[in-house]
């Protein structure tokens, strides 16, 4: 198994593309915090409207390390998946189009067995990712901008969160990234199992994600009732539960909790059932196709 | 004539005599208020604003005569309103204002006189205050305050071992809030499926309250003016 899995990860970060992903989250993520650090004010002063003129803002104090890592999750982990798709979706049409694939299932290895490995270098290429993008995001954040309580803007209220109740938060919700961001991976990888070249699944990925996140995010709701609830990318949103909490009988927020946990645990639970499912249909197929290539 | 006078005149004395009373009663509590020329407070403060999820924090509160007040965190971000870091009893107090008699009440069985406060300057920020005062103790206890820009602001003060000092233990303060919102496109929030809690009523007419519970107070030490920058 383990050697297996050690010629896949080689495969993986031999090609010079695997690094776009890593060089273009670095891009992004220094992009965004040169922006704030330069007038991150105004971002703030965007993001509390109204309320400047009836509230006492403390920006600076706002402006801290936790604060921006948030900013650029929320900007970035919509975009991700397509980097993703890059690597997952490239890794069986990839050889199918170099013509490695048949000398590949010709090995004295099963191919559930071959597949699954490639689905797990995929997921630590994922897992990899991510914790690329928590170290320049969150250290580096916090490196520039310091710490202090973080504030959380949500679509209907302000939250503020102790910044010693905010460390574990980010890493339960880089944790469920890794599991979201798998599940982009899983269903580039079944559709990599129907292609002969690596473009088609990457694009069908990257659109599928595209439509299913528009009719998430829509609002219309028709679909709210109907379609989003069943929607993978509805639930890869679940990592930003970790940062909502419960307020007490007088409206006071309660450090240490979380909102709605049993609502992260559903969306979680469905996302491994999305991966299961994308990852044994894939082995379904590939189990049963002439490799001709 | 002389006969309507006589009838009418204990009656006019008495409101003059009531006018006199209130100003007088005015002119007690503020010189009462006049011995704190500056005080550094180490407080707990709760908010509770229908859009803010704010956990209590321990403050820092800094008063210099006869307006500047400011409430620090010692720790983190409070987000505190505007009106409450400009109003000060004393400075409401100094105000030049006709005095109205409003009758007597009881606030938590303490039996309190009602004053209205009327701005002499027709351009002053205040509208007008409603202030209760425990005559025995001669201190406010609560005080409705509206102006222009914010409507109707409460505060009520509650008193204990600083009572002497006119510093409240606990100040309640309450005030019109806006609605908060932001496009769902900006902040892609997570929907857990969960019903959307409404707040009763029009939330655009809702109130937020802010309880600062006073845990020591250092009186008259000293405090520079950069502190309130």
């Amino acid at each position: 198994m383990w050697p297996l899995l050690q010629i896949e990860l080689f495969k993986i970060f031999r090609k010079s593309r695997t690094y776009i992903s890593f060089g273009a989250i670095a891009a992004m993520v220094i992009i965004i915090q040169a922006a704030l650090k330069y007038d991150g004010k105004s971002y703030i002063e965007f993001l509390v409207g109204g309320l400047k003129d009836s509230l006492v803002i403390p920006y600076d104090h706002i402006l801290n390390g936790y604060f921006v890592c948030f900013i650029i999750l929320n900007l970035l982990l919509i975009h991700i998946p397509l980097l993703i798709a890059l690597v997952a979706g490239d890794s069986i049409a990839g050889e199918a189009n170099m013509g490695t694939l048949r000398l590949l299932v010709s090995k004295p290895v099963s191919r559930t067995h071959l597949l699954l490995m490639k689905f797990l270098a995929t997921v630590i290429y994922t897992a990899g990712l991510l914790i690329w993008l928590a170290f320049i995001s969150l250290a580096l954040s916090i490196l520039f901008f310091g710490t202090n309580d973080m504030l959380i803007a949500r679509n209907d209220s302000l939250e503020i969160i102790r910044q010693n109740d905010v460390l574990w938060r980010y890493l339960a919700a880089f944790a469920f990234a890794t599991v979201a961001l798998s599940t982009v991976a899983a269903l580039a990888f079944l559709l990599s199992v129907f292609a002969e070249n690596g473009i088609g699944p990457i694009v069908l990925t990257i659109s599928i994600v595209i439509v299913f996140t528009l009719l998430s995010e829509m609002q219309i709701p028709l679909y709210d009732r109907t379609v989003k609830p069943f929607l993978f990318t509805s639930h890869m949103l679940a990592w930003k539960g970790f940062f909502y909490t419960k307020v007490d009988a007088s409206g006071s927020a309660i450090p240490g909790t979380i909102e709605n946990l049993h609502a992260i645990m559903k969306s979680f639970w469905i996302l491994m059932g999305y991966i299961t499912g994308f990852v044994s249909s894939a082995i379904f197929i590939f189990n049963r196709k002439d490799i001709l290539s | 004539m002389i006969k309507h006078v006589v009838f009418f005149l204990p009656f006019l004395f008495s409101v003059h005599l009531q006018a006199q009373d209130a100003a007088g009663l005015i002119k007690a509590i503020r010189e009462k208020l006049e011995k704190i020329n500056d005080y550094q407070a180490d407080a707990e403060l709760r908010t509770n604003i229908p859009f803010l999820r704010v956990p209590d924090a321990d403050v820092s509160i800094f008063y210099k005569k006869p307006n500047k007040i400011k409430i620090k965190n010692k720790k983190g971000i409070s987000l505190v309103p505007k009106e409450s870091v400009s109003i000060s009893l004393y400075s409401l107090l100094s105000g030049h204002y006709q005095v109205i008699n409003a009758g007597n009440d009881k606030l938590n069985g303490i039996p309190v006189r009602m004053l209205k406060l009327l701005p002499e300057n027709e351009n002053a920020d205040l509208v007008l205050a409603t202030i209760y005062i425990d005559v025995s103790r001669l201190l406010v206890l609560k005080a409705k305050i509206t102006t222009p820009e914010n409507g109707t602001d409460e505060v009520e003060l509650s008193y204990g071992k600083y009572a002497s000092a006119s510093l409240p233990d606990k100040i309640v303060f309450s005030f019109n809030t806006q609605e908060y919102k932001l496009p769902k496109g900006v902040t892609f929030d997570y929907d857990d499926g969960s019903p959307k809690k409404k707040p009763a009523g029009d939330q655009k007419s809702q109130r937020g309250k802010m309880e600062i519970t006073y845990q020591s107070y250092l009186i008259n030490k000293g405090l520079p003016d950069t502190i309130f920058k």
